[in-house]
């Protein structure tokens, strides 16, 4: 009987919205186009993968904001890691999306060619076993990655001390998104809409931050799911409410978010953690959106370890990445797009993860 | 085999060591005790430099092809690398319309492997040629130093015979055709992943690895085929993108109906990896004529391997080398042609 339930409720999930319903909604504000800015990864993945911009009438534009933390890393810390690779008895362990992202020079999978031992791993508790079977060589984790991916991290520090485990060092790059959402909604023109809140962020980091930017600068939002019938019922739901001014934010997704969010989360982040400020790439520095380990654990921070600094490098000429990330610009605006810069040879963010708004644009318009 | 030998310290297993490949005494006692005696035909006997093997007068055609097999792990549920050699080359072979009738066998193992795992590899070649009806009929052992492969490599040549009256190939793919696949897709490269022991996943998925001449024999023989195409490496979204560039035409497809195991749909979900580019080893795409689908599909269906059979699409006008695909929410995507390794997402 169990098994039933959750089987109807992914085929429920799965299966569409009928377009018509929009059309019925937004009939009579055809001269309008909805701007409607989606700032998660997965979200950009799973609108690309259901086919939703299909379901969606033509004046109802989403677009891919700061979401994707793969994106959002800068070169320098790119070139940090490869260098780290590179050097005696060190393990690599990173996240499977980081490693085909081009630095400056070279990329984790090209060091990985070159003979370094960069282990892709599915956890971050994945680093403790590593450890654990390699005693004489130091495992380097890249930390990147926003607050969904950052407690289960903390809590792999947590543990290594527990358990005594001295070899692990831990690469910083983890960001959080309030800072730079609020920098989005104070632009001076107002660009979008509305917005398409991350659902597994929100399960940690709760609704409030959202309730604030509805009340602060009038911008509307609703959390939503991944599944099709999730985003397409937000999306309506958004729209209904920016059609009558009603500037809120609405929890679509209460399945899995709490208002409050999950304060156990929060504690083993603040626990291990504390903010700083962090370069996201194509857009600068963002005051308070990094985090960075706190002084009792800076025997395990790898920027000390290894003596780096994240050094910046410019962005190819044309490039307009920050434009596109900040929703001021559609990818096939840009002069690169599909000649210098594409999936195969990404120029500039965006288009260096599958889930970076050109590569998502490019895949799916082209 | 008391004597040839040598015994692995820690273990206690008997070895393969770089004596097996030097072309003597120890070269010559494994090769006719693991493989002469285990392959067991007339041709292979005779262990001559090269096989003679004896074909028909006139009236058909020679198709050869060669294949090479890495896999790792070696054993995996529902098969093993000697499996895969068999099957991969005799499907190549099947997929141009032509009877496999004779393979080649080279090995090229490092030093310090199991001489229990090449004889159940060995075992394992006999047993899958023999229930296909094919010969293996030439073979080469080296040995490697340790460390210079990965337990054992093996490479795979064919030859088979076509009539002349056949003529399958991927560039025959032709607006309204309809688009067939054999069964449940990424099976294969579900139990690779789940066999690596380190996701801390358990699911009951062998791998599809099957050698499919027969099957496709019995469809070849009553109806007309204009492609058939084995899903290998890549996936089902590398085959499509493949057929419909050479053919120059477009494809829509339904995801709805698309053949996949909820357990494997599962394993894709949760390591964030999408079916359409997970490796099958016993599924074949068929494009057929509207007229042949529905007697094409039966004679699948009464086959083991392609009773999962569906109808998945069909070919259009569409822009030249498009996969469209309608996802189950009613919308549309386009499939690309699968790029670098498939590794899984952050979040």
């Amino acid at each position: 009987m169990e098994r039933n339930l959750i089987e109807n409720l992914m085929e429920a999930a799965r299966k569409g919205f009928p377009s018509e319903r929009f059309e019925e909604l937004i009939g009579s504000e055809n001269g309008h186009v909805f701007r409607i800015m989606e700032v998660c990864g997965t979200h950009t993945m799973s609108i690309a993968r259901y086919g939703i911009r299909d379901i969606l009438p033509s004046n109802v534009k989403l677009v891919s904001g700061p979401g994707c933390p793969v994106c959002v890393t800068c070169n320098g810390y790119i070139d940090a890691a490869v260098e780290i690779a590179h050097q005696k008895d060190v393990i690599t362990a990173t996240f499977g999306d980081m490693v085909k992202v081009p630095g400056s020079a070279c990329s984790l999978a090209v060091a990985r060619a070159e003979g370094c031992d960069i282990r892709v791993v599915y956890s971050p508790l994945d680093c403790l076993e590593i450890a654990l079977e390699n005693p004489g060589k130091r495992v380097v984790f890249l930390s990147v990655g926003f607050e969904t991916t950052i407690p289960p991290i903390a809590l792999m520090i947590i543990n290594s001390r527990k358990a005594g485990i001295s070899n692990i060092s831990v690469l910083t790059g983890n960001k959080t998104l309030p800072a730079v959402l609020e920098m989005i909604v104070s632009e001076k023109d107002r660009l979008i809409d509305g917005f398409l809140y991350p659902g597994h962020i929100s399960a940690i980091t709760g609704t409030a931050l959202y309730e604030r930017i509805a009340d602060k600068y009038g911008m509307p939002g609703v959390i939503a799911g991944f599944e099709p019938m999730d985003i397409l019922q937000a999306i309506y739901l958004l729209l209904s409410n920016i059609i009558v001014g009603r500037n809120v934010a609405v929890n679509c997704y209460e399945r899995v978010v709490k208002s409050e969010g999950n304060k156990k989360a929060r504690n083993v982040m603040n626990q291990v953690f504390e903010q700083c400020d962090a370069h996201w790439r194509g857009i600068g520095k963002v005051t308070g959106s990094g985090l960075k380990l706190r002084q009792e654990f800076s025997d395990m921070d790898a920027w000390r370890v290894f003596n780096m600094k994240e050094i910046e490098t410019l962005e190819l000429s044309g490039c307009i990445c920050g434009d596109i990330i900040m929703g001021r610009s559609m990818p096939g605006e840009c002069d690169l797009f599909g000649k210098a810069c594409t999936p195969e040879n990404p120029a500039g963010p965006c288009m260096v993860s599958s889930e970076g708004s050109c590569a998502a644009y490019y895949r799916y318009r082209i | 085999m008391a004597g040839v030998y040598l015994k692995d310290k820690s273990t206690g297993n008997e070895m393969v060591t770089l004596a097996h490949g030097a072309g003597g005494v120890q070269s010559s006692e494994l090769i006719h005790k693991l493989f002469i005696e285990k392959f067991s035909n007339s041709v292979i006997e005779r262990m001559e430099d090269s096989a003679i093997v004896d074909l028909p007068n006139d009236g058909f055609h020679l198709a050869f092809t060669t294949d090479s097999f890495v896999v790792n792990p070696i054993f995996f549920k529902g098969g093993d690398i000697g499996k895969l050699a068999v099957c991969g080359t005799v499907n190549d072979l099947s997929c141009v319309g032509a009877v496999p009738r004779y393979l080649t066998m080279g090995f090229i193992i490092e030093e310090g492997f199991p001489i229990s795992s090449l004889e159940k590899i060995s075992e394992s070649i006999a047993a899958t040629a023999a229930s296909c009806g094919v010969s293996i009929v030439a073979g080469d052992t080296k040995v490697v130093p340790s460390k210079a492969a990965d337990g054992i490599f093996i490479n795979s040549a064919g030859i088979g015979i076509i009539k002349n009256n056949i003529a399958i190939s991927c560039s025959n793919a032709t607006p309204g055709d309809i688009i067939i696949v054999s069964g449940g897709i990424g099976e294969h490269g579900a139990a690779i992943l789940l066999a690596r022991d380190d996701l801390g996943l358990q699911a009951d998925i062998g791998s599809d690895c099957a050698p499919l001449n027969n099957m496709i024999h019995s469809v070849i023989s009553i109806s007309k085929i204009h492609t058939i195409r084995d899903i290998t490496r890549g996936g089902l979204a590398a085959v499509l993108n493949e057929i419909s560039g050479q053919s120059g035409v477009g494809m829509t497809i339904l995801e709805d109906s698309i053949p996949l195991r909820k357990d494997v749909s599962a394993v894709c979900e949760i390591l964030g990896l999408d079916p359409l580019n997970m490796a099958c080893e016993g599924r074949v795409v068929l494009i057929v004529p509207p007229s042949s689908a529905i007697a094409v599909l039966g004679a699948l269906r009464n086959h083991a391997d392609g009773s999962g059979a569906q109808i998945i699409g069909e070919v259009t006008n569409g822009k030249q080398g498009r996969v469209s695909m309608v996802t189950s929410s009613g919308g549309t995507r386009v499939i690309f042609m699968p790029s670098g390794e498939q590794l899984p997402r952050i979040c």
